[in-house]
């Protein structure tokens, strides 16, 4: 008999082949034309837009939505690309419900703003389905740059270094380009390899060489870069990984949510993809919600995600949390996780306690209750994992100032590995072009 | 229920909403849908010569103006007078009056500028049990080329001889359809006056090119390359119009010619509003072309309920109402001050209004940080741009200055009295002043 969502354990094939195909496709189906056009012609052109200042990259979000109402779609994307070499990926990932679509004058007048991100990724995609670059570098500068990490901020601060012709070489310890847009990204989100497919559309500027394969403390050091390069930035993001601190976190049936995710981002088939038939999450950011949206869409029968503090409190927002509630996932709020319970070496079962807080502060409330679970993902938070010895390390990043210095001469960092921002693709893009402009300005005093 | 129906000039009709002259009533199928539908009248498609009918072009024949979401706001087209024979649109006209007699049923005519032309054609529309003619002397293609149409409606002295002869050869009313492709409408609808006519219609469509294919570098409508000025129509047209009409309803030898007007009406509001500027009855054609006939349901509700909320019992009531209150510049008064106001509950923080008035007018509106716009009264000199750039109706509105107040403008306390251009000191002409 074949495999069901019924089907007990960790097991591969719980869906048929167009139920997985369906439930992975486009979240937001690209608009057509009509529609592009219909969307774009609610745009008001507001005056100093309160979109434009939402978005972390100050994309002119006016202007590009004009330049699609009259036909120019090309130019609309290098209006976006322009300021955001990810454009294409933005488009797809942001949360635009609590960026740029949140302040939308339309949001205050109707309720219902104007779809940016879907706009954006009509422009953007315009223009990347033809495969050209629309930028072309600079006279070559003689200056090499040493970049780290090969995600949305080390790929945005190596573009933008090479359009000012610089020679940039990038070092990621992966097997592929892309960080988390290859690697963590929600697979519907990013349909079609689009990740991949970004990372060789960027690089068609030239000048930038790719390294995979290449760790920092690993095999290479940050004072050796120091030395054969002009300048580094790093953008290592955060590869470490919080752990409950309970007993039995690496029985078997427990994962840290990044991992499945970056599993299920890698699967050549997705329905050869192990699920559990009780799945659970714990935590309440976008990471809880990605894994247990995905191991839905594989065909868990259950899923359920458990957040110890109230729902107000979630990282993700009020969109994130409806769209996994639309997806079959069952959210738990005010629990925290007392015992994790296996049998013969597993994971059988999970234990909560109730919480609530007391002056903003976590207690317990002696109420305990199971969860029967086959599988348990822990998405409690990414961490910086083990960084060069030099930047300082400041409440758990590296410690920057201005556009991305670090308390090292000659050294940058963006992203999530860097203080301040958000943790979002586009606050990582936002930190790697301006950095690279600091870079450049620096370099060429 | 307000009384809709309409006399005009003996044509009498359950509403005022005619079909104007143009494809949607060019056949009987047509025709007897519109009535089905419940237009009051129509004017059927331009009647020409016996013989072998014109011919039109086979490729596109209309050209077109959108405003947001493709919403059609203007159409111009190349299209000529009927292409079907003579008898079989005077056999459909007759059946189908014979079966709406309640319904207005005239006929456009445009045969060659020729009294002998004129003389064959009416008496057979006349068997037809037609209610009245109307001349089309409007047409700015094709037909005008052969000398007819605007060719003919841009010479007063053509139109009024050639009005004179239908006059003297039927019983029927004739209608005068002008053509706005000229400079000052009073003159060819003196000249229809003079020349008997029992009412004019306007306007007909304004000579244009809409738009061009920038890939083959022709204008549109685009024939094998190729493209020509058309007519043009819709709601864009509406308000050169209104304007014509009120000049001829205003003016004092034809402020008693009725006028059948057209151009641009789509709803019950267009309609009343060119019977406030002395319309007795609209023609529509770029509205039903573009919605289709059912929209006259929408006409009469709306026009009905609006005349029962002001208590206005039959249209003759609001024919002609406004135009008392069409005047000239020099008349306005210069003693009415207003300022901008803008409602801060209703404003959903666009900035449109800033930067309307900021880039291009009296730098009257401040903007706070946290995005708040209010106007300067100091600087605000009421031309009202930005209510007409904000998207929300009602949220800018422009307050009143009571006399007593000063106007922070100009610092002068506002008068009570009625004042205008012509005698204000620094109009030069104005003598009074000087001595
Ligand atoms: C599951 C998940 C879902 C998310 N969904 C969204 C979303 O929908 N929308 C959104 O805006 N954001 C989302 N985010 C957040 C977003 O992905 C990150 O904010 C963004 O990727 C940060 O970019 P970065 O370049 O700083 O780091 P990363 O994308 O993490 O890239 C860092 C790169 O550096 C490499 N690296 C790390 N250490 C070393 C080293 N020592 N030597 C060499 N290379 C190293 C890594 O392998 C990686 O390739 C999500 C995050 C996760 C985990
Ligand atoms: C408020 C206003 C005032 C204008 N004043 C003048 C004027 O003084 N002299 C002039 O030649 N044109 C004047 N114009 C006409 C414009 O120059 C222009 O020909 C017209 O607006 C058509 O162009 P547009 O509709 O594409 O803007 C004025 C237009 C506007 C809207
Ligand atoms: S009415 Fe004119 S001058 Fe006054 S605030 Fe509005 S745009 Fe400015």
């Amino acid at each position: 008999m074949p495999n069901s969502p019924m089907t007990p354990g960790i097991v591969p094939e719980r869906l048929p082949e167009q139920a997985v195909t369906d439930n992975f496709s486009d979240l937001h189906a690209p608009f057509d034309r009509h529609e592009a056009a219909v969307a774009a012609d609610r745009c008001y052109f507001c005056h100093d837009a309160p979109c434009q200042t939402a978005c972390p990259t100050d994309i002119d979000i006016p202007m590009f939505i004009r330049e699609i109402q009259t036909g120019a779609v090309e130019a609309a994307a290098r209006t976006i690309l322009g300021q955001n070499i990810l454009g294409g990926m933005c488009a797809r990932v942001c949360p635009t419900e609590t960026l740029c679509e949140e302040v939308c004058v339309r949001e205050a007048a109707e309720g219902a703003p104007v779809e940016i991100g879907r706009l954006q990724r009509f422009a953007t995609d315009h223009l990347m389905d033809s495969n050209a670059h629309p930028f072309a570098r600079a006279q070559s500068t003689g200056k090499r740059i040493a970049v780290v990490g090969a995600g949305p901020a080390g790929l945005s601060c190596a573009h933008r270094l090479a359009l000012k012709g610089h020679e940039v070489t990038i070092f990621d310890n992966r097997s592929k380009p892309g960080g988390l847009n290859e690697f963590g990204i929600a697979a519907y989100k990013t349909t079609n390899d689009f990740a991949a497919r970004e990372v060789a559309w960027l690089l068609q500027i030239g000048g930038i060489t790719v390294e995979n394969g290449k760790s920092i403390g690993d095999g290479l050091s940050l004072a050796a870069l120091q030395n054969d390069f002009d300048a580094v930035f790093l953008g290592v993001g955060l590869a470490g990984v919080n752990a409950l601190g309970l007993a039995g976190e690496d029985m078997e049936g427990v994962q840290n949510a990044v991992d499945f995710i970056a599993d299920l981002r890698q699967a050549p088939d997705l329905r050869k993809l192990a699920i559990g038939r009780d799945v659970v999450v714990i935590g309440g950011g976008m990471t809880a919600i990605d894994a247990a949206v995905q191991a839905r869409l594989l065909g868990a029968l259950n899923v359920s995600l458990v957040y110890r503090r109230g729902r107000d409190r979630m990282a993700a927002s009020p969109y994130e949390q409806d769209l996994a509630a639309s997806k079959g996932v069952h959210i738990v709020t005010n629990a925290r996780p007392a015992r994790i319970i296996g049998e013969a070496g597993r994971l059988v079962a999970v234990e909560f306690e109730y919480t609530t807080e007391v002056d903003g502060r976590l207690a317990g409330t002696g109420e305990f209750f199971r969860l029967k679970a086959d599988q348990l993902f822990k998405a409690i938070g990414q961490k910086l994992a083990d960084t060069p010895d030099g930047p300082v390390i400041a409440d758990g990043k590296i410690r920057v100032s201005g556009a991305g210095r670090t308390s090292v001469s000659g050294v940058w960092a963006g992203g999530d590995c860097a203080s301040g921002g958000d943790d979002l693709t586009v606050t990582a893009v936002a930190e790697g072009r301006d950095a690279a402009e600091d870079i450049h300005a620096t370099l060429m005093a | 229920m307000a009384d809709l129906s309409t006399d005009f000039v003996g044509i009498k009709s359950p509403n005022p909403f005619w079909l104007a002259s143009a494809p949607p009533t060019d056949k009987e199928y047509n025709v007897r849908r519109a009535f089905e539908a419940g237009w009051g009248g129509v004017v059927w498609k331009t009647l020409g010569e016996d013989g072998p009918p014109v011919v039109n072009v086979n490729g596109p024949r209309y050209g077109a103006v959108y405003g947001a979401d493709r919403r059609l706001l203007g159409l111009n087209n190349i299209e000529l007078i009927t292409d079907r024979p003579l008898e079989v649109n005077l056999r459909e006209i007759t059946t189908v009056k014979r079966d709406y007699p309640d319904r207005a049923m005239i006929v456009s005519l445009m045969v060659p500028c020729e009294e002998e032309a004129w003389k064959r054609i009416l008496p057979r529309v006349e068997q037809t049990g037609a209610d009245g003619i109307e001349l089309n002397f409007g047409c700015p293609h094709g037909m005008a080329e052969r000398g007819m149409g605007s060719a003919v409606g841009q010479v007063p002295e053509y139109i009024e001889m050639v009005t004179r002869w239908c006059k003297q050869t039927t019983r029927m009313p004739v209608i005068v359809k002008l053509t706005p492709n000229i400079t000052d409408i009073r003159h060819p609808a003196e000249a229809a006056l003079r020349g008997g006519a029992d009412a004019v219609s306007l306007i007909n469509t304004i000579n244009s090119i809409t738009s061009v294919d920038l890939d083959a570098m022709s204008p549109e409508p685009m024939i094998d390359g190729k493209g020509t000025h058309g007519g043009y129509c819709g709601p864009a047209v509406k308000p050169i119009a209104l304007n014509m009409v009120a000049e001829i309803a205003r003016n004092a030898t034809t402020a008693k010619l009725p006028i059948s007007a057209i151009g641009g009406v789509t709803t019950w509001r267009d309609a009343a509003e060119f019977m406030a500027l002395g319309a007795g009855s609209v023609q529509v054609c770029t509205a039903v072309m573009t919605y289709g006939f059912r929209i006259v349901e929408e006409m009469i509700s709306g026009l009905s309920d609006w005349m029962d909320d002001k208590g206005y019992a039959g249209v003759d009531q609001i024919i002609g109402r406004a135009v008392p209150n069409v005047t000239d510049w020099q008349f306005l008064n210069l003693n009415y001050i207003t300022k901008a106001e803008i409602d801060q509950e209703a404003c959903i923080k666009c900035g449109r209004c800033y930067a309307a008035c900021e880039d291009t007018s009296h730098q009257a509106i401040a903007m706070s940080a946290d995005r708040v716009f209010s106007v300067k009264d100091e600087e605000c000199v009421a031309c009202n741009l930005c209510v007409d750039v904000c998207p929300i109706e009602g949220c800018i509105s422009m307050r009143e200055l009571q006399p007593g107040e000063v106007d922070p403008r100009t610092g002068k306390t506002v008068e009570k009295d009625y004042a205008n251009w012509t005698t204000h000191p620094n109009n030069p002409g104005n003598t009074c002043a000087a001595e």
